[in-house]
């Protein structure tokens, strides 16, 4: 079963490699940020992924939690502040 | 094996199967709103079923049902979060619909149902 689970976590991060180079290499802001939106889903899954792994899943699914709502609060502040700023503009 | 590993280990592997199919979309499709889309299927089915594997390894426990809240979290907030972004994008002035044909493709004869190319 722990193979399994270094398995998957394996997959998942390698998984997240088109979202980084998409944040590094983005034309506009907006490709940076639906990048950014896509790799702060799939931490938290990674993250319970790594619980499972270390078989401490309780203490990872509370981590997991709040990394998934900064991830939602920063796409809502970043999407508000670039819709202000092309909107001064 | 037992029916609990069994179990998790399908829902394991589907929610990576989901996951790849919405990568391979984010690498491929050429629009902004093209990929919002595409990381619904990553909000949807990919993650939840990758928590819903950990669940179900858990057990009835408190982690299970952290796990099961935090599904019902991404449920709410993912349509929040997508339809912000594609407003936003919108409101930036980019334009959805739009086929970016390459320079060495002749335009009028590639695409003759006229419409989708007039707008850049």
């Amino acid at each position: 079963m722990s193979t399994v689970f270094l398995w998957a976590t394996l997959i998942t991060l390698f998984l997240m490699m088109p979202f980084v180079s998409r944040v590094i290499t983005g034309p506009t802001i907006f490709d940076r940020v639906v990048a950014l939106n896509g790799l702060g889903t799939l931490v938290p899954a990674a993250l319970v992924l790594v619980g499972l792994l270390y078989d401490r899943v309780d203490m990872f699914a509370d981590l997991a939690l709040a990394l998934f709502f900064l991830n939602v609060f920063t796409t809502l502040l970043i999407a508000r502040y670039v819709r202000e700023r092309t909107e001064a503009k | 094996m037992t029916l609990q590993a069994a179990l998790t280990t399908l829902a394991l592997a589907m929610g990576l199967f989901f996951v790849a199919v919405s990568v391979v979309g984010f690498r491929r499709l050429p629009d902004i709103f093209c990929r919002l889309h595409v990381l619904g299927i990553i909000d949807t089915l990919g993650v939840p079923l990758i928590l819903l594997a950990a669940a179900i390894h858990a057990g009835p426990t408190l982690a299970a049902f952290k796990l099961i809240l935090a599904l019902a979290l991404i449920a709410i907030t993912s349509p929040i979060i997508g339809h912000l972004l594609a407003r936003a994008a919108l409101e930036a002035g980019h334009q959805p619909g739009v086929i970016e044909t390459p320079a060495e493709v002749p335009p009028a004869a590639a695409w003759s149902g006229g419409g989708a190319q007039e707008a850049r």
